[in-house]
C-alpha cells in the first residue's frame, strides 16, 4: 500500500528541523569562542529575523564579546578565520560578528543586523568575496584600535570604515556602544543591565554622509559590500529599529546625540527612514514633521495604516436610532453608538451581512458616513425652513444630514461641480427621503452670481485628502507642493463665493463652516485667514466641544487668534478621518475693498467685530467705539478708515 | 424645467392612481404647501411649490435633479414609474420619528397619506430574490390585500412593514389562494434594490 509507518523510526518532533539547524550553528561558532562567553546562547542564528528583545540581548552579549575581540581576540579569530579558510564561508561568517564588525563596520558589536549581514554574506556567497573580506580584514585589524581610541573621544571616525561599510546602522550601533563602553572604562564589569540601558539610547550613531549616499544608491540593508548592488529590498526591520533608535536620541538630544553631528543630520535620517518604511514620498513627511511632534506622527503615521471603524448615521426621517440598532442587530450585525456627542451615529464592529446592501440600508435607514462628516452639520446646526447651499456635496452624506436636522422643511440647494459624482447624490437623497433638496451641477465659484441669499452655507472643499490616507494610501505619494497649492487656491475662491453668497441679514443664519479632510496647514488655517482678511466675517465657537484647536501659528505664519474656535481631527487621537472646521458669522453684506467704498448694506450686529480689526489694544477700542456710532448712520468712513488701516499694517498675503 | 402638458399629467395620473386609487388630490394640496410636477430631461419631479422658485433660478443645463423624481417618460411618452416615488406613494411602516417635541411640520407620510390600497407582504426568504430584481412568486407571498384585482398595482412591503417597491399582481386575490407554489403572484416594476444595482440611471 503506502510507506508503513514505522513508530521506532519516527522522526523526534521537538523544536523543529530548523532549531536543529540552529543548534548546530552554536555549536560551530563554540568552537571559535570561548566557552561563556558566547553570544550566541540563544538558537537565533542567521536565518531568524533578529527582534527588538533580542537586540538588547544580543547588544549586551555582543558588547562582552566586542571586547575580547578587540583587545585579545583579534588575531585568535581572524586566524582561526583564515584557517578556517574561505572554504566554510557559514562558520567563519558566524565568527566574523567580531572580526567583520571590527573590519567592515569598525565595530565588534553583533546585533541583529550583523545577523543579516551575515545572511546576505552567506548568500553572496562568493567565494572571492570572502577573500576580499578577509584581506581587508588582516589589514584593517589594526584600524579597530585606533578607532576604537577615536570613538573613546567620541569621535565618529567612520570614514576609514566607510568603504568597508555596509551602511548599517547597526554597526553605527555598535560603534557606538562600543565607544560608549569604552568611554566608560568599563570593560567587561559592565553588567548586562547597564549594557541594557546603553544599548538602545547610546548606540544610535548616524551614518555619514558618504554612507547615506550608498544607502541611497544601494538601499538600506545589511551587507558588507558597498560596492555591489544588493541581494534583496530595504530591510524593513532594520529601518524600523533604527526609527525608533533615532527617536529616542531626538526625544533627549541632549543626552544622546553625537558629537558634531546636528539636529537636522538626525532629523533627515528619520525622514528618509520614515519614507522609506511607511511609503511616503519626502515632501509630504517634511510637511508632517512641521505639523506634529515626533512621537505624535509615529501615531499618526501608524493610524494611517489602519482603517478607521466603519460607521453609519441613522436616517431619523424614517426611523429611529434605536429601531435601528435593533434591526441590524437582528440581522447580525455588531455595532454600538457612537459616542456622547451623536445621537444619530453608530459605529459597526463587526457584520455577517454587508452593511451597504441590507433591506434597512436599500429603504434608506441609514446611510453609510464616516465619523467626522458628521461634525460639519453638527456645527452648521441648519435650522428648520431655512435655505441652505452644499457647495460641493457628493456623495451626499452632508446634504442628506442636513435635511434630516431641518426635518425636510426649508431648502438646500446641493451642488457639485462633477457630475458623475452627482448621480450618487442623487441616489442618496432619494433613498434617504430627502424632499426638500434642488441637485445642480455648477462650479462653486459661480455662486453667488447664479444663486445668492443663502442662510447657512456648507464648503466641503475639494482638498488633498491628507486626512483620509487610511482610506487612500495613493496620497501617500502622489501629492506634491504644487498639488497643495492648488488646491488651497481653489480653496481661497471657493470660501469667498461661499461666503458671498450667504446673507449676512437673516435672522436665523448667516453662517458659513468651511470644513476639509486634510490636515495641511496651507489648506486650512491658512485658508481662514484669508477669509478673514478679504471679507467681513468673523470665527465663532464650532459648538463642537473636543477636537484639537486649529493653530495660531505656524512655522514662519501668523494666523489671526481667533483661529483658536477651529477644530482639527486626526486619525490617531479621535479614531476618525483627518477632519479641520471652521465656523464663520458673516456681519456684513459687504465686500470690504481698498479701493472702493463698502455697499450700503452693513446689518452688522452691534457686537463690533473685533477679530477682523488686528491693531493694537488701544486703537482697536477707540476705533470699535467710532464703529458702533457710525453703524447707525452710515458706516462708510470708519469702515474706509479701518480698511486702509488694516492695508496698510497687514499686507495681504496670497 | 416646465410643466407637464395635459397629456402627460394624465399619464402620470393615471399611473399613480392604479397604486393610490383616487388619492391623488392629497399628494397635490399638503398641509405643508402646494406641490406640483415638473418635467425635466423626460423625468418627472415631484417639488414643492417653495422649492420651485430655487430650482428656478438655477440654470438648466446645471439643474440635475429639482426634488423627488416620481418617474420618466420613455421615448414613446409613456410614463415609467421608478423606486424613487416609493416614499410618497406607501406610508412608512412602523413610526419611525419618534417622539419629537411639540409641533412640527410632520414629515410628509405621517399626515396626509395617499395610503396605497393594495399591498403585498413578502416572506422574509424572498426579500432579497425581490430585491435582486425578481418577481414574486407564491412561496413568497406572505400576506396580500383583500380582493386585489388582476393587474392591479401594488407596492410590496417586508414582514416588517417595510415598504420594498412596486408590482402588478398578477393574481387576484382568490387566484393567488389556488394557485401552485411556483407561480408568479406578483410582477416586478420597482425595487429598492435599484438604488445599488442601478444606482447610475437613477438620474
Amino acid at each position: 500500500m503506502g510507506r508503513k509507518l514505522d513508530p521506532t523510526k519516527k522522526e523526534k518532533r521537538g523544536p523543529g528541523r530548523k532549531a536543529r539547524k540552529q543548534r548546530g550553528a552554536e555549536v560551530e561558532l563554540a568552537h571559535f569562542l570561548p566557552p561563556g562567553k558566547c553570544g550566541l546562547d540563544r538558537p537565533a542564528a542567521a536565518p531568524r529575523r533578529p527582534r527588538p528583545s533580542d537586540r538588547r540581548v544580543s547588544s549586551r552579549r555582543a558588547g562582552d564579546r566586542q571586547e575580547e575581540a578587540l583587545q585579545s581576540r583579534q588575531e585568535e579569530v581572524s586566524g582561526a578565520v583564515q584557517r578556517a579558510g574561505w572554504l566554510t564561508p557559514a562558520k567563519t561568517k558566524k565568527t566574523q560578528p567580531k572580526g567583520n564588525h571590527v573590519e567592515l563596520s569598525s565595530d565588534g558589536e553583533v546585533e541583529e543586523g550583523s545577523w543579516e549581514m551575515e545572511e546576505e554574506e552567506e548568500e553572496d556567497g562568493s567565494s572571492e568575496e570572502m577573500v576580499d573580506d578577509y584581506g581587508a580584514s588582516s589589514s584593517e585589524e589594526e584600524e579597530p584600535l585606533p578607532i576604537e581610541k577615536a570613538a573613546l573621544k567620541q569621535k565618529p571616525d567612520r570614514e576609514g570604515l566607510s568603504e568597508d561599510d555596509s551602511e548599517e546602522e547597526e554597526e553605527e550601533e555598535e560603534e557606538a556602544e562600543e565607544a560608549s563602553n569604552q568611554k566608560m572604562g568599563q570593560k567587561e564589569e559592565e553588567g548586562p543591565d547597564l549594557q541594557l540601558n546603553l544599548d538602545i539610547d547610546e548606540q544610535f550613531k548616524l551614518p555619514t554622509s558618504e554612507e547615506i549616499e550608498k544607502e541611497d544608491i544601494l538601499f538600506i540593508c545589511g551587507i558588507h559590500k558597498p560596492l555591489f548592488p544588493p541581494a534583496e529590498p530595504p530591510d524593513l526591520h532594520v529601518i524600523h529599529q533604527r526609527i525608533q533608535g533615532n527617536l529616542e536620541v531626538l526625544q533627549d538630544f541632549g543626552v544622546k546625540r553625537e558629537e558634531g553631528r546636528s539636529r537636522q543630520e538626525y532629523l533627515a535620517l528619520l525622514r528618509r527612514d520614515m519614507a522609506a518604511y511607511y511609503s511616503y514620498s519626502d515632501f509630504l513627511l517634511t510637511k508632517l514633521m512641521d505639523i506634529f511632534p515626533l512621537p505624535e506622527l509615529v501615531n499618526f503615521l501608524e493610524a494611517n495604516e489602519v482603517p478607521r471603524p466603519v460607521t453609519i448615521r441613522t436616517n431619523t426621517l424614517k426611523t429611529r436610532r434605536r429601531d435601528l440598532a435593533q434591526a441590524l442587530i437582528n440581522r447580525g450585525v455588531n455595532l454600538d453608538p457612537l459616542g456622547k456627542w451623536s445621537k444619530t451615529g453608530l459605529v459597526i464592529y463587526d457584520s455577517t451581512v454587508p452593511i451597504g446592501a441590507t433591506p434597512e440600508y436599500l429603504a434608506g435607514h441609514y446611510m453609510l458616513q464616516g465619523a467626522s462628516s458628521l461634525l460639519p452639520v453638527m456645527a452648521l446646526a441648519p435650522q428648520e425652513n431655512e435655505r441652505i447651499l452644499d457647495m460641493c456635496c457628493a456623495p451626499g452624506g452632508k446634504t442628506s444630514y442636513i435635511a434630516q436636522l431641518m426635518k425636510n422643511t426649508g431648502m438646500i440647494l446641493a451642488n457639485d461641480s462633477s457630475a458623475e459624482r452627482l448621480r450618487s447624490v442623487v441616489g442618496n437623497l432619494h433613498r434617504l427621503g430627502v424632499t426638500n433638496a434642488v441637485v445642480s451641477n455648477c462650479d462653486g465659484r459661480q455662486f453667488p452670481k447664479v444663486l445668492g441669499g443663502f442662510d447657512r452655507v456648507l464648503l466641503d472643499a475639494p482638498c488633498s485628502g491628507t486626512g483620509v490616507i487610511s482610506k487612500d494610501p495613493a496620497v501617500k505619494t502622489n501629492k506634491d507642493e504644487r498639488d497643495i497649492l492648488r488646491c488651497a487656491h481653489l480653496q481661497k475662491e471657493l470660501i469667498l463665493s461661499a461666503i458671498d453668497s450667504v446673507n449676512a441679514a437673516s435672522e436665523t443664519g448667516g453662517y458659513i463652516v468651511y470644513c476639509t479632510c486634510s490636515i495641511m496647514v496651507e489648506e486650512n488655517e491658512w485658508v481662514v485667514d484669508y477669509a478673514l482678511k478679504k471679507r467681513n466675517v468673523r470665527l465663532v465657537a464650532t459648538g463642537l466641544d473636543f477636537g484639537k484647536e486649529g493653530f495660531t501659528r505656524f512655522k514662519d505664519r501668523r494666523f489671526h487668534p481667533s483661529l483658536k474656535c477651529t477644530r482639527r481631527f486626526y486619525p490617531h487621537t479621535h479614531n476618525m478621518d483627518g477632519f479641520f472646521i471652521a465656523k464663520f458669522k458673516k456681519f456684513s453684506n459687504a465686500i470690504p475693498q481698498a479701493q472702493k467704498e463698502p455697499a450700503l448694506e452693513a446689518a452688522a450686529p452691534s457686537a463690533v467685530p473685533d477679530t477682523i480689526i488686528t491693531e493694537p489694544p488701544p486703537k482697536k477700542t477707540k476705533l470699535e467705539g467710532s464703529k458702533a456710532e457710525e453703524k447707525q448712520k452710515l458706516p462708510k468712513p470708519a469702515l474706509k478708515k479701518k480698511r486702509s488701516l488694516q492695508a496698510q499694517r497687514r499686507p495681504l498675503k496670497a | 424645467m416646465r410643466p407637464l402638458t395635459e397629456a402627460e399629467t394624465r399619464a402620470v395620473f393615471e399611473k399613480l392612481s392604479k397604486y393610490i386609487g383616487e388619492n391623488i388630490q392629497l399628494l397635490v394640496d399638503r398641509p405643508d404647501g402646494t406641490y406640483c410636477f415638473r418635467l425635466h430631461r423626460d423625468r418627472v419631479y415631484y417639488l414643492s411649490e417653495k422649492l420651485l422658485k430655487l430650482a428656478a433660478s438655477v440654470p438648466r443645463e446645471s439643474l440635475v435633479a429639482p426634488g423627488t423624481c416620481f418617474g420618466k417618460f420613455t421615448k414613446s411618452q409613456k410614463f415609467r414609474l421608478s423606486v424613487t416615488a416609493l416614499d410618497f406613494l406607501a406610508p412608512y411602516a412602523k413610526v419611525g420619528h419618534g417622539p419629537r417635541a411639540g409641533p412640527m411640520p410632520a414629515p410628509w407620510p405621517l399626515t396626509a397619506l395617499p395610503l396605497s390600497q393594495y399591498k403585498v407582504w413578502v416572506k422574509p426568504g424572498s426579500e432579497q430574490s425581490f430585491l435582486y430584481g425578481n418577481h414574486v412568486l407564491k412561496s413568497g407571498l406572505g400576506r396580500i390585500t383583500e380582493n386585489t384585482a388582476q393587474y392591479q398595482g401594488v407596492v410590496v412591503y417586508s414582514m416588517a412593514d417595510v415598504p420594498l417597491g412596486f408590482g402588478v399582481a398578477a393574481k387576484s386575490t382568490q387566484e393567488c389562494r389556488k394557485v401552485d407554489p411556483l407561480a408568479i403572484v406578483v410582477f416586478h416594476q420597482a425595487d429598492v434594490g435599484e438604488y445599488v444595482r442601478n444606482e447610475d440611471t437613477l438620474t
